[in-house]
């Protein structure tokens, strides 16, 4: 029984990690005796498991996931969604919206839109499929959405979200980390929003590093008091307040404006936070395109 | 580059974009008449080609060659010889890009950098003549992107330029029949450099080289190649069925006319170093 | 344009090479992961003064559709070599020569990769050879093995690969151009090191049995050599930071910060 890796050791495919009664799991093939990596990962050993934990790859759902999609075809009661990796995503509506439902579906989201959801099932012969039945998914608006490697997700959550709520509480902004390797960020103004990018990139590039948090912490601090000197120092001038505009605002008319019940039988949802206030406790569901359902009837056209 | 409307891009991206530029922001940054950071490197590919250079433009890459090669000359330019650009769209530089033979984008980016070089006479083909009627040098330069996030006309022109610059090869005299080496070396002549320069319209605001995400949301794009005498000598609207004003046209040439001074330059600049 | 100049000797009278090399000798190999931003995986070879670059995309959707397969992945190889990485200025479409070098730098990687993994999806593999100088499809392999763990597709190891020729009845080791072009036959191979199975194996010249049973033996060693090269780039591309970080490894820091944990937090889900 031999183990022939290091703690936090960056292991290469073929590489012999153990031999013996050992137990491979997620990253490892085996021959039988011995256990070899099969991907480019940290070596972990867990009691008798071991394993490699991937620094690269692309999105592979699971059951549970918290994804981040954007619509790319509307087929009947389906949406298509794209999250990334090999398989292409659907929605049906069912999951979505609330019954009965307007035949045409690209009323309450149509392509181009972004959702947060669900992976409810996925087994590589078919799906994933997506709901957006559950708490906090919605139709995203505002914001800016960015790409990080899908293997590096974890490690911007970290444990227990200690690292999303550490650059959240720095930054004061809003997030949403979605397992597919998208963030949705909403920052009250652009320098925060690149100081939320320098972040994540940076959480990216290290993550098979430790002390990982408190180095992120450190250069938020120090790029924040930087911030702060700037902006003392341009508070003469008269420029000061475009600097620090809202990009998104929060109390946008769209998104607080409550569609009526005979126009709109899905049941609309304000985003303007993370938290959802839920007025229906068993179900949540999308907000519609408020804006333009409206417009719809009213034959506006829009860009 | 292309047309990538049909390329779905969310309408978050899109909208942060445009919020950015009615703020007077780019979203890595930089003035709406700015270049990303320029690389040049010339001769990486010392042992085949005559002449080699590759050029980033911010992650936009790509490789130019040059191979000299003799021929006959076309019957109605029995005197000059010929010069030919060719580009390519490669699977490789994204996942865009589709495997198969060039589509329409792929097609239309090698035309226009080869009508950069073509109709401002980069090239004295005079001077390529070996033997009038008989046999002329040809000078082919091929262009392979290798990394694509937006503006490949730029970057192909740049690197096509730089690589005929550099370009060394041996001179030939026809003996008897044959071609033989006269043990001398020579330059591609270049009398009239032309630089193409890209701005993408994106709603009312131009912007100069646009990134992959900015190329997703224009409306068009306008490249205007400019030579030694700040003349124009090529125009190509594409990348987008948006209309361009009179007033855009104006003020995309003003930009132009000040950015191709400074790629020139950096051009220059950049093969004294080498030499 | 400049016409080639045969070499007057491939072995010299004190038996080295027309770059001096002994035979048994490889050219300098250079290894660098994660060149090209766009692809998710990618490298670069040089290899004596051959060049390539190897970029993989994938497992991602397949299109046309007609190429899925139910089971597992579809491996897809493409050799094209740019126009001026020879001498003889090489035409621009592909070539019947590169179509047949990619379907066998295909059929050297697909042993090693776990394609089962993604069924329906494709894992593309692009090669681009920049400077052309002798070995180029085992250069190619050389990268494309990079290239794919770059990308973090599950593999049973890295693939190295080698071409052993001869010339002046001399068995050569990592053959250059003109050694190729003039001498007595190529041997271009690749293997799986830890199980010796061999993926890739082409010959053209003359040879005797005995000479091609030394001649593989004489690639063995070269592609063990190789893989440790592999080995290396690939960890080279964490360990650079790594080691300025790794210091006072069990403080305890404020965030509660335990690095395996947080990258396998999600992966609960074992088979």
């Amino acid at each position: 029984m031999a183990v022939y890796f290091q703690k936090r050791e960056v292991v290469v495919p073929g590489q012999l990690l153990a031999e013996g009664r050992y137990r491979p799991s997620v990253g490892t093939y085996d021959d039988g005796e011995r256990i070899f990596a099969a991907v480019v990962g940290l070596a972990e050993l867990r009691g008798n498991t071991v394993k490699v934990v991937p620094l690269e790859g692309v999105y592979i759902p699971r059951e549970g996931d918290l994804v981040l999609g954007t619509i790319t075809i509307v087929a009947g009661n389906n949406w298509k969604i794209d999250i990334g990796g090999p398989y292409q995503a659907s929605l049906h509506a069912n999951n979505a919206l609330r019954r009965p439902y307007d035949d045409d579906i690209s009323r309450y989201m149509d392509i181009g839109d972004v959702v947060t959801a669900e992976v409810i099932a996925f087994d590589r012969v078919s799906g994933p499929y997506l709901s957006m039945k559950g708490r906090g998914l919605r139709k995203l608006t505002d914001g800016m959405i960015l790409r990080v490697s899908p293997a590096k997700i974890p490690r911007i959550i970290g444990r227990r979200g200690s690292m999303i709520n550490m650059v959240n509480n720095q930054l004061q902004i809003q997030t949403v980390v979605g397992q597919n390797g998208r963030i949705w960020i909403k920052a009250p103004n652009i320098p925060i929003l690149r100081l939320a990018i320098k972040a994540f990139r940076m959480i990216e590039d290290e993550a098979h590093t430790s002390k990982l948090t408190d180095r992120v912490n450190q250069m938020l601090v120090e790029e924040m008091a930087s911030l702060r000197d700037e902006e003392v120092d341009s508070s003469t001038d008269e420029k000061a307040d475009d600097d620090i505009e809202v990009i998104s605002d929060i109390p946008d008319e769209e998104e607080t404006t409550e569609v009526e019940p005979e126009e709109d039988e899905a049941q609309v949802e304000e985003a303007e936070s993370d938290e959802i206030v839920d007025p229906v406790e068993e179900e949540t569901l999308t907000e519609s395109k408020d804006e333009e359902d409206v417009d719809k009837n009213e034959e506006d056209v829009i860009e | 580059m292309g047309d990538f409307s049909s390329e779905v891009i969310s309408q978050i991206d899109r909208r942060f974009m445009l919020d950015l530029l009615a703020k007077n922001e780019r979203v890595d940054g930089r003035a709406f008449d700015e270049y990303r950071e320029i690389q040049i490197e010339m001769d990486v590919v010392p042992a085949k080609a005559e002449g080699s250079a590759i050029v980033r433009i911010g992650d936009t890459t790509v490789v130019a060659g040059v191979k000299v090669l003799t021929g006959e000359p076309y019957s109605d330019n029995p005197d000059e010889g010929v010069v030919m650009v060719t580009a390519e769209m490669p699977p490789i530089a994204s996942p865009l890009f589709e495997l198969g033979p060039p589509k329409e984008d792929a097609i239309e980016l090698a035309r226009v950098v080869d009508r950069g070089v073509r109709e401002s006479e980069t090239v004295d083909v005079k001077k390529l003549c070996i033997e009038k009627g008989k046999s002329v040098y040809m000078v082919f330069v091929d262009i392979y992107p290798l990394e694509y996030d937006g503006n490949l006309i730029d970057a192909s022109s740049l690197a096509a330029n730089a690589a005929m610059m550099t370009s060394r090869f041996p001179e030939m005299k026809l003996e008897g029949g044959e071609l033989v080496q006269t043990g001398k070396e020579l330059e591609v002549p270049i009398q009239n450099m032309a630089i193409e320069c890209t701005v993408a319209r994106i709603g009312k605001h131009l912007v100069l080289d646009p990134t992959l995400r900015e190329e997703m949301v224009q409306d068009c794009r306008l490249t205007m190649a400019v030579d030694e005498k700040d003349n124009f000598t090529a125009l190509q609207k594409g990348g987008g069925v948006g209309p361009l004003s009179i007033e855009d046209i104006d003020h995309a040439m003003g930009i132009a006319l000040e950015r191709t001074k400074d790629l020139r330059t950096l051009l220059k600049r950049t093969i004294k170093g080498t030499d | 344009m400049s016409p080639e100049v045969k070499p007057d000797f491939l072995i010299s009278p004190e038996g080295l090479r027309v770059d001096g090399r002994r035979p048994d000798e490889m050219r300098p190999i250079q290894l660098e992961v994660g060149v090209l931003k766009q692809a998710d995986g990618s490298a670069l070879i040089r290899q004596g003064k051959t060049y390539i670059l190897a970029a993989v995309y994938g497992p991602r959707e397949l299109h046309p559709r007609h190429l899925t397969l139910n089971d597992r992945a579809y491996l897809r190889c493409v050799y094209r070599m740019a126009t001026f990485s020879v001498p003889d200025r090489k035409r621009p479409a592909p070539s019947r020569r590169e179509r047949e070098i990619s379907m066998v730098i295909s059929n050297a990687l697909q042993p090693a990769l776990f394609l089962e993994e993604f069924p329906r999806a494709v894992i593309d593999v692009f090669i681009q050879v920049i400077q052309a100088d002798g070995g180029t499809r085992c250069a190619a392999i050389n990268a494309a093995s990079l290239a794919l763990a770059d990308a973090g597709i599950p593999m049973k190891t890295l693939v190295p690969a080698v071409a052993v020729g001869k010339a002046d009845g001399q068995l050569l080791v990592d053959l250059g151009d003109e050694e190729d072009k003039y001498g007595q036959g190529d041997i271009p191979m690749a293997i799986l090191p830890d199980t010796g199975e061999i993926t890739l194996l082409q010959q053209d010249g003359s040879f005797t049995r005995e000479e091609l049973l030394e001649a593989i033996q004489l690639g063995i060693n070269a592609m063990k050599y190789i893989h440790e090269l592999q080995k290396d780039a690939l960890k080279r591309a964490y360990a650079k930071r790594v080691s300025e970080l790794d210091e006072d490894d069990d403080e305890d820091d404020d965030y509660e910060d335990d690095l395996e944990t947080d990258l396998g937090e999600s992966d609960l889900m074992e088979e």
